[in-house]
């Protein structure tokens, strides 16, 4: 279990972490989501022991990182934002390492395998880590961080830089071991953090802008009110038939896709799906439906969203 | 502090710095050793201790140069920095790593004294009292290495730092002969570094000077050490 009461770190006169208080219970996944520069590497680092808070506290299986860093340090696999590869070392030998430095009771031969099967790193086991591809690399790092089996699991980005393929194999293994782990994982991506974590803190400018279960917040988030369709049909009349729909905020045709068909960006009022209503419309006026998509949401978006009409914090997000 | 002893071990001869630290000084140690007991027929090795010491002081630096700077280039020093081990062992694991090495290169002189065995009486007393000495004199020194690679992320710069640091270390003895008060004179001359060591060349054995040696390293791997608490701190 990790506990965080009030940190904060200051370098200088910025403040990159502000008062920021959560509670992850063992075999929970969260997920830290926040642009880049939002202060979720300097709170993983905080907690790792690798900085210090400038004042609160933070909790690892109810030892505090600064008063036995030793001991809770023991219980933490992390995998910072660059992977901690001594690259003159082949995948075995800094793995090994790894198992000594981290003093490993754990039986050496299977434990190391176990690592490296689980990250699937066993076929370059006798690789230079320098010759490895950045998918590799990270893998790599990952295994470093379960070596010794640690109940806590602190991993930053850890999918940065992987292809879609490698992405999906990592969700899944985050996921595995969140059954028997307590993990914290950070990145800037929603659909990610959505896909993986049962909770989710969103962080921005160092403070905790919200802190919600991942089913609430996709709610919060849906984004079915706003679409856009690509509609073949004469511009100025399909922008009027859509201005007939209940409900709708408004409509744009700014883009011209393909010759005479445009673009158009529909939004309705939170909560209203006028899918429906489209395709109703274009059937009675026999235009075509080229394409229909929901609009993403970029990250801004999502702060104004969870933040919106709840009060929490707005201010702090300016 | 084991497991980064090993690495460290490891990374010395997989990279080629041991290797060159070693052929440079025993190529150096070969050449006093040809010209002050081979080419004059003597047994006394105190004129290639007395050389060991300025072969150090441009060797040394080479051997700890990259000892922190390239943990902090590479950004491997967060792994070790949230393992659970002591700032106090990561110091000294590298510390001793760099130190076997030293000591393999300076045990050369057990073979130059052998080959002089063959041809007439070695002292070996005041051998193992000069090559205590000069072990030392390294202790001390790489400590320093070391403390200025923990200031740095480039080695060159950690390498060429080191080497200012202990020419001026070496040159104090030239600045104390010019100063004129006595008591600044006598605090410099007791803080050379050369004249405590000459002193064991010449077979005087000072336990004030073993002492001075071992607290100039105890206190580099300390500072060391603080250079990381700080800036975790800062």
């Amino acid at each position: 279990m990790i506990e965080v009461r009030n940190l904060t770190k200051h370098y200088g006169d910025k403040k990159a972490v502000n008062d920021i208080s959560f509670t992850v219970n063992d075999g929970e996944i969260l997920g830290f989501l926040g642009p880049n520069g939002a202060g979720k590497s300097t709170t993983m680092n905080m907690l790792t022991g690798y900085i210090s808070s400038t004042s609160g506290q933070a909790l690892i299986n109810g030892v505090d990182i600064l008063e036995d860093p030793i001991k809770a340090k023991s219980y933490i696999g992390y995998l910072p934002e660059i992977p901690p590869l001594y690259v003159d070392m082949t995948v075995y030998s800094y793995l090994n390492f790894m198992f000594d430095l981290k003093k490993c009771k754990l039986p050496r031969r299977s434990h190391l395998k176990d690592v490296m099967t689980l990250c699937k790193v066993i076929d370059v086991k006798d690789r230079l880590i320098r010759n490895l591809s950045k998918g590799y690399k990270q893998r790599v790092g990952l295994a470093q961080a379960l070596i010794n089996n640690p109940p806590v699991l602190i991993l930053d980005e850890p999918t940065v830089g992987l292809d879609p393929k490698q992405i999906i194999e990592i969700r899944t293994l985050i996921k595995r071991l969140g059954k028997n782990h307590t993990v914290i994982l950070s990145s800037h991506i929603l659909s990610e953090i959505q896909a993986v974590c049962d909770r989710v803190i969103i962080i921005n400018h160092g403070v905790v802008a919200a802190d919600d279960t991942a089913t609430n917040l996709s709610d919060k988030v849906s984004t079915d009110h706003r679409i856009i369709a690509r509609i073949d049909g004469p511009k100025a009349e399909v922008l009027q038939a859509i201005r007939t729909i209940d409900g709708l905020k408004y409509v744009r045709a700014d883009m011209e896709r393909e010759k005479n068909i445009y673009d158009f960006e529909i939004e309705a009022e939170p909560g209203i799906d006028i899918r429906r209503d489209i395709n109703q419309i274009t059937r009675e006026h026999g235009w075509d439906i080229l394409m229909l998509k929901t609009m993403e949401m970029t990250l801004e978006d999502i702060f104004l969203k969870i933040t919106m009409g709840e009060g929490i914090r707005q201010d702090d997000l300016r | 502090m084991g497991a980064i002893y090993r690495r460290e071990i490891g990374a010395f001869f997989s990279s080629s710095i041991a290797y060159i630290f070693l052929a440079v000084f025993y190529i150096f140690a070969g050449l006093f050793f040809t010209l002050d007991n081979i080419a004059v027929g003597s047994t006394d090795l105190s004129g290639v201790f007395s050389t060991l010491f300025f072969i150090s002081i441009f060797l040394i630096p080479i051997l700890t140069m990259r000892l922190f700077s390239e943990e902090k280039k590479q950004r491997t020093e967060q792994g070790l920095l949230t393992a659970p081990v002591s700032l106090t062992g990561i110091v000294l694991g590298k510390y001793f790593a760099a130190l076997t090495v030293f000591t393999t290169a300076v045990s050369i002189i057990f073979i130059y004294g052998f080959i002089l065995s063959l041809y007439g009486t070695v002292a070996w007393m005041t051998v193992l009292s000069n090559y205590l000495a000069i072990l030392l004199v390294g202790s001390a020194f790489i400590a320093i290495g070391l403390f200025v690679s923990s200031l740095t992320e480039n080695q060159l710069v950690a390498a060429i730092g080191g080497i200012v640091c202990l020419g001026i270390l070496f040159l104090i003895d030239i600045v104390a002969s010019f100063v004129k008060i006595d008591w600044l004179q006598n605090i410099l001359y007791d803080l050379s570094f050369y004249t405590r060591y000459y002193e064991f060349t010449c077979g005087i054995f000072n336990l004030s000077s073993v002492l001075f040696y071992i607290s100039t390293a105890i206190l580099f791997n300390f500072f060391t050490v603080r250079v990381f608490e700080k800036r975790r701190w800062s």
